[in-house]
């Protein structure tokens, strides 16, 4: 049960917006790609979900090449993905919407139990089944997100963004929230901007840079990385004397060079 | 608490047999009143606009299938209902009357004698429609928005301008006549039955909530592993079949019919009776449907000869059209998901509102 990308590219006629990305998924992990707007992290979800046709490279899940599959297939094969910036259906209710979720399985008992999970790690959507999620606070539209994601009973998990416009308190929950679905035997992919609390909560972390993977590492370690700091966690570089490595890499601009942080998480 | 969280989930809403028993009670009194005055009104001219009602119940159904659960703006309906009433008539009409009003050119084999009962006939202009509309829809429905509403329309007039130009098959420009007049109360109200059970039914389904989905939001429909393409052409299929099958009951009712009747107008009066009850909703169409029907009919009086205080015109014909316009303009302006929107009436929703009313008494007596 491991994704594995290799040399993916995708491009939107013509514009190449992902020049070769490596990354690997594995099984029961929490994985993050970080990343500034416009780096790819999206593009590579929707061509990991099928919502894209990639140029070239592989896609692997489970041994079995997935590349290219409409959407529904890899939905069957358990990788589902939460759209970036929620996407609930607004007119339909809560429960609709979490039904919508489980639209591929046909095992009621299974559905049944399913949903029971959903409101269980939900209270708040519980308390709200018949209400139109259109009507529902932007945490709570996220969570009904991940709770119609999960009702297609995925094994892979990924995340666009969860925590996108949410306050700080409910984007603690949804972060809490990733935690308990990962302990509950679910693989996640998170794609973030919030690189604090996603790397964090991740093992292993990328980081996204134009189209191509610039970095790589543990989670903890890629937190304590200068240029990430510098990048994404809004240090100063006077504040922290950067390293002569790090500080090259960045005025040089290259893209596509990849080096491997070599810092243990604890 | 969690218990009452999970309650929802096996959908065992109070009420289910009450509302099941109320709408058996209101389909069988809706017979009888339809029984009744079949006898009891000798005024044909009402009988005939009550069979419309119907006709259109199942044209505003079909129509709102694509428009309104599926959100996908189609104004292909004149054409396909058009193959279903062309459909119907050269299946139903005796081979004499055939061979009677193919004058120019004589119909082709082996239509020209043959005849089938009412049903298949209405049946197989269904099916036709239905097809058509999976050839028209291979191209359209990769289109978006306003784009496929154009393509759609194109296409439609296409499928007029094909029917006057075969003369051999259509009899062109003359049109077809002498249609058996099965469009009986029966058949007219069995068929609007039928469609709104099935709608309901589909709507209802996890096939139909996929439909919804695709409405609310294609790209996380799509994510959730609802393919778009098939999904949208089934429902345009089906859309097709239904209004072929109201275009088949359309040309029984009318006794004669021409390309002229199918153009982009007869789109417009259906989509306005599916605007006004509400997109994605049946109850909002089947009340629309008798509103519109007999309010087109009952505002007649505008096109004759008027007196409004000292202003006595002789009678503007389209005056009625006029009027009605501006209604739906004020429907459109005030009531934007018209009567409905996407919800449907339902005898617990009526129930509220009886009791919200009746609230609203106590209070003006409290004060």
């Amino acid at each position: 049960m491991k994704l594995e990308i290799k040399d993916l590219r995708v491009s939107y006629g013509g514009i190449r917006a992902l020049k070769g990305v490596n990354l690997t998924v594995d099984e029961g992990s929490i994985v993050t790609l970080i990343g500034a707007n416009g780096a790819g992290k999206s593009t590579t979800l929707r061509a990991i979900s099928g919502l894209l046709k990639p140029d070239a490279g592989q896609i692997t899940y489970n041994g079995e090449s997935i590349a290219g599959f409409p959407a529904k297939e890899i939905v069957k094969r358990g990788v589902v993905m939460v759209p970036e910036g929620r996407r609930v259906f607004p007119d339909m209710t809560v429960r609709e919407n979490l039904l919508i979720g489980a639209y591929l399985r046909s095992d009621r008992a299974g559905i049944d139990q399913d949903l029971k999970y959903v409101m269980e790690l939900f209270p708040r959507l519980s308390e709200r089944t018949w209400q139109l999620a259109g009507t529902l606070s932007g945490g709570e539209q996220q969570m009904l997100a991940v709770g119609r994601a999960l009702m297609a009973k995925p094994k892979l998990l990924m995340m666009d963004e969860p925590s996108l416009g949410l306050a700080p308190l409910v984007v603690k929950d949804i972060f809490s929230i990733i935690r308990r679905v990962n302990q509950d035997g679910i693989t996640v992919l998170l794609i973030e901007q919030n690189a604090n609390a996603s790397l964090r909560v991740a093992d292993y972390g990328y980081v996204l840079e134009t189209g191509s993977i610039v970095l790589e590492g543990q989670g903890r370690a890629l937190l304590e990385n200068h240029s990430i700091q510098e990048a994404y966690l809004g240090h100063r570089k006077s504040a922290i004397p950067a390293s002569g490595k790090a500080s090259s890499e960045e005025t040089s601009g290259k893209h596509g060079r990849k080096y491997e942080v070599s810092m243990n998480s604890d | 608490m969690a218990k009452t969280a999970v309650q929802p989930i096996n959908e065992s809403r109070p009420g289910k047999v009450v509302s099941v028993t109320l709408t058996t009670i209101l389909l069988a009194a809706l017979a009888l009143l339809l029984w009744w005055m079949q006898s009891a009104i000798s005024d044909v001219y009402i009988l005939k606009i009550t069979r419309l009602c119907a006709i259109n119940i199942t044209l505003a159904l079909a129509m709102n299938l694509i428009n309104g659960f599926t959100g996908i703006f189609s104004l292909g309906h004149a054409g396909f209902m058009a193959v279903g009433a062309y459909t119907t008539a050269l299946l139903t009409i005796p081979a004499k009357s055939k061979e009677m009003m193919f004058m120019i050119a004589p119909l082709i084999k082996p239509l020209d004698t043959l005849t089938l009962p009412f049903p298949v006939a209405l049946a197989a202009g269904g099916l036709l429609s239905a097809l058509f509309a999976y050839l028209i829809g291979m191209p359209c429905l990769r289109l978006r928005g306003d784009y496929l509403a154009i393509a759609t329309l194109g296409f439609s007039e296409i499928i007029r301008v094909l029917i006057m130009n075969a003369q051999r098959l259509t009899n062109g420009a003359m049109g077809l006549r002498s249609i058996p007049a099965n469009a009986t109360m029966a058949w007219t109200y069995g068929v609007a039955l039928i469609t709104i059970a099935f709608m309901a039914l589909l709507t209802s389904s996890s096939y139909g909530r996929a439909l919804k989905a695709i409405r609310e939001d294609e790209i996380a429909a799509e994510s959730m592993g609802v393919s778009l393409f098939s999904h949208k052409m089934m429902s345009f299929m089906i859309s097709a079949f239904f209004a072929g099958v109201g275009g088949g009951l359309l040309a029984a009712y009318n006794g004669t019919i021409g390309q002229d009747m199918f153009r982009v107008s007869m789109t417009y009066n259906i989509l306005m009776i599916v605007v006004m009850g509400g997109m994605g909703s049946i109850s909002g169409s089947v009340i629309s449907a008798f509103v519109v029907t007999i309010g087109q009919e009952w505002l007649r009086f505008l096109d004759g000869p008027l007196t409004i205080g000292s202003i006595h015109t002789d009678g503007v014909v389209g005056l009625r059209m006029v009027v009605f316009a501006a209604l739906l303009l004020i429907i459109i302006v005030f009531f934007r998901n018209g009567l409905f929107g996407t919800n449907e009436a339902t005898w617990s929703g009526l129930w509220r509102s009886i009791g919200r009313m009746s609230g609203h008494k106590k209070r003006g007596e409290a004060a």
